[in-house]
């Protein structure tokens, strides 16, 4: 873990923010956050004889916040580690947020670290690109690495506008040599490299508009700056294994979100042009999601969730989802105990495979909540995008402790 | 100067009674219901939930409420969880329109995200409460239609009930019955029907404070289910007005930085 950089960028956050509070009257001062501990158990014997069958994590999030000048300003810090058995890679940590912020009247300003989401689509998000995904988290993408940032943003009548300053990059997180749902073989972190001669150095710069005007949410975004997604070659290291080593271009991104809202209808599309990786690209999300409220006579709503995903590159592009389909389900029981399932299969119109997946969630407690999770990957000819984790179907349980 | 004011509070209704249809009389109850209760601006409470299910077992949960009133259409109100804990910082942010369907986004702060909602689910659960969303949001006049029934005492207070028709789509009631303390202006039971026109529910409201001088406010909301035996009961701390909130603090983005 190379975080020398982040590390002294947060220190003097820190100390910044110390001497801020120092200086006004702390108003609140608030701990929260979670412990978990997770087991995942797979369904096969692993493709690559160094990989565990099963594995024991633990996880812990602290969250500390203040915020002093009547809620002016304000500092967050959310440190996280995770202790895993089997993946000295999937055992790492992270400042998710350490960023201060200044409310004016129609603006705000932000320095630190922080962590920002953009988009509407359910099964991937490709406008979303300010963090970096930590994928050794969950194979489903929705984990981010903290990102250094400088952001503003000012809130008008015609919509709002955030700026985004991107000093300091963050690499994609892969599964180690011991880990699972890999590629084989492995994604090599300690070879990667950069378009940009200045490397991890690179600025980055993004801005975003977004508006709603009645039923229509949306935004239009620009990023310049080094990809989050890298390129994957084949190199050798010097014990003569062969890996996969990541190239991190500079590309531009444009994106669009669009959500039109119609009563139990949601209509949403994500759309990117890419540029600086590979040759000039197009990819879309778009679909539904219909709900049912009080199903059969319940206090339940059923969701029922349908999107395409493509990528023009096709095929033999390096998308997993270069012309697939979403369908899937969504449960709330609107119970106490908020317990709630997902569950989708997308299906490759390619070359017909399959992935099956679930996620459920039921609150034991006021403090407890266990989440189960699943995948199976089904169908798989060779060559196909998730042909490499065939041997990975999990079932993962997670219980966690809120304060 | 409050003991000539209340007799002719009193006589107010009244006055409007005669000379009209029953559905005249009820609109126009609602809409000094909704007279009195204009002028406010901006408000802030907190409020504990518990739920209760038949075999008595309890369950807390602690929300933040704000409000800013807007003057021609809906108000905006934000919602704020503090417990439990894994919704921790969960914001439910509402435009109502009296007449149009209302704009509402949640923010999930696990992913920073902030998701624009469908408004048509207004019979659902709040929180896995007795509380449905239609009975929490801004009681609009143009919501319902009206038709008054009849003048009782109700523990030594005069009281007027009517009965009430959703105006708008989906939702879970086919009628409520709601008693309107006269003095006060404000409901302190409602009975509501359900699509089958069977007694659902029973909301009491209880624990009145009036806020500069004029506003009442009920600090105990207890809501019964007869179908189910199941209960839960809202417990208001005091509620602050002129807090300085304005239409900045009810944006789709602002949201991102409710604390």
């Amino acid at each position: 873990m190379r975080r020398g950089y982040l590390d002294r960028l947060g220190q003097s956050l820190l100390i910044a923010g110390v001497t801020l509070a120092g200086n006004a009257a702390v108003a609140a001062f608030e701990v929260s956050g979670f412990v978990a501990a997770e087991a995942r158990g797979f369904a096969h014997a692993p493709l690559d004889a160094r990989q565990r069958h099963h594995s024991g994590s633990l996880v812990v999030q602290p969250e500390f916040y203040t915020e002093w000048a009547d809620g002016e300003q304000s500092l967050l810090f959310v440190p996280f580690m995770r202790l895993d058995s089997a993946d000295s890679e999937r055992t790492h940590a992270d400042v998710r947020e350490l960023i201060w912020q200044y409310v004016g009247d129609g603006y705000e300003f932000k320095a630190g670290i922080g962590k920002v989401f953009w988009g509407v689509t359910e099964s991937q998000h490709l406008v979303d690109i300010i963090n970096q995904t930590d994928a050794v988290e969950s194979p489903d993408g929705e984990d981010k690495l903290g990102q250094p940032m400088l952001s503003f943003s000012t809130e008008q009548d015609w919509g709002t506008v955030d700026l985004f300053v991107l000093p300091g990059f963050r690499e994609r997180t892969f599964s180690g040599a011991k880990g699972r749902l890999r590629t084989t073989p492995r994604v090599d972190t300690d070879r990667e490299s950069y378009e940009s001669g200045a490397g991890r150095r690179h600025v980055d710069l993004a801005f975003r508009y977004s508006h709603f005007i009645d039923s229509f949410d949306f935004a239009v975004s620009h990023f310049y700056g080094t990809s989050r997604e890298p390129t994957l070659t084949a190199a050798r290291t010097n014990s003569g294994e062969v890996v996969l080593a990541p190239f991190y271009p500079l590309i531009h991104q444009t994106g669009l979100e669009l959500q039109y809202t119609d009563e139990s209808w949601l209509w949403k599309l994500e759309t990117i042009r890419r540029t600086g990786q590979g040759s000039t690209y197009y990819a879309y999300t778009g679909g539904f999601e219909y709900t049912f409220y009080g199903v059969v006579q319940s206090q339940a709503d059923l969701g029922v969730i349908g999107e395409l995903l493509y990528d023009e590159r096709g095929e033999s592009g390096p998308a997993v989802f270069q012309k697939d389909v979403l369908v899937g389900l969504r449960l709330a029981l609107n119970d106490e105990e908020s317990t709630e399932l997902l569950a989708g299969v997308i299906t490759d119109l390619d070359d017909g495979s399959h992935l099956f997946s679930v996620e459920a969630s039921r609150r034991l407690s006021d403090n407890l909540k266990l989440s189960v999770e699943g995948r199976v990957f089904a169908d798989l000819p060779t060559g196909a995008p998730f042909y490499t984790v065939r041997r990975d179907d999990y079932l993962q349980l997670e219980l966690a402790w809120f304060f | 100067m409050r003991k000539w004011l209340l007799p002719l509070l009193l006589t107010l209704p009244l006055c409007e009674l005669s000379a009209a249809t029953p559905e005249e009389q009820g609109l126009a109850l609602a809409q000094a219901m909704d007279e009195r209760d204009t002028g406010w601006n901006d408000q802030r409470a907190e409020m504990t939930m518990v739920l209760r299910n038949k075999q008595g077992q309890e369950t807390t949960r602690k929300i933040r409420t704000r409000g800013l009133e807007v003057i021609g259409d809906g108000d905006k109100s934000l919602t704020i969880f503090d417990t439990p804990r894994d919704v921790k910082g969960t914001a439910f942010l509402s435009h109502t329109h009296a007449t149009k369907p209302d704009d509402q986004w949640l923010f999930l702060p696990a992913l920073k995200r902030v998701k624009r909602i469908s408004s048509a689910n207004k019979s659902g659960p709040f929180v896995g409460s007795e509380f449905a969303y239609e009975d929490l949001t801004s009681q609009e006049v143009d919501k319902y239609t009206y038709k008054w029934l009849r003048e009782e005492d109700m523990a030594g207070r005069k009281v007027a009930v009517m009965e009430r028709f959703p105006a708008y789509k989906h939702s879970g009631y086919k009628r409520q019955i709601v008693w309107v303390d006269l003095p006060m202006h404000q409901a302190v039971k409602v009975e509501y029907y359900d699509r089958k026109n069977a007694l659902l529910k029973t909301l009491e409201l209880t624990d009145f404070k009036q806020y500069m001088d004029k506003y009442w406010r009920p600090h105990t909301m207890n809501m019964v289910n007869h179908q189910t035996g199941k209960s839960t009961a809202l417990t208001w701390g005091d509620y602050e007005f002129g807090v300085g909130l304005t239409d900045k603090n009810f944006t789709k983005n602002s949201l991102k930085r409710v604390r």
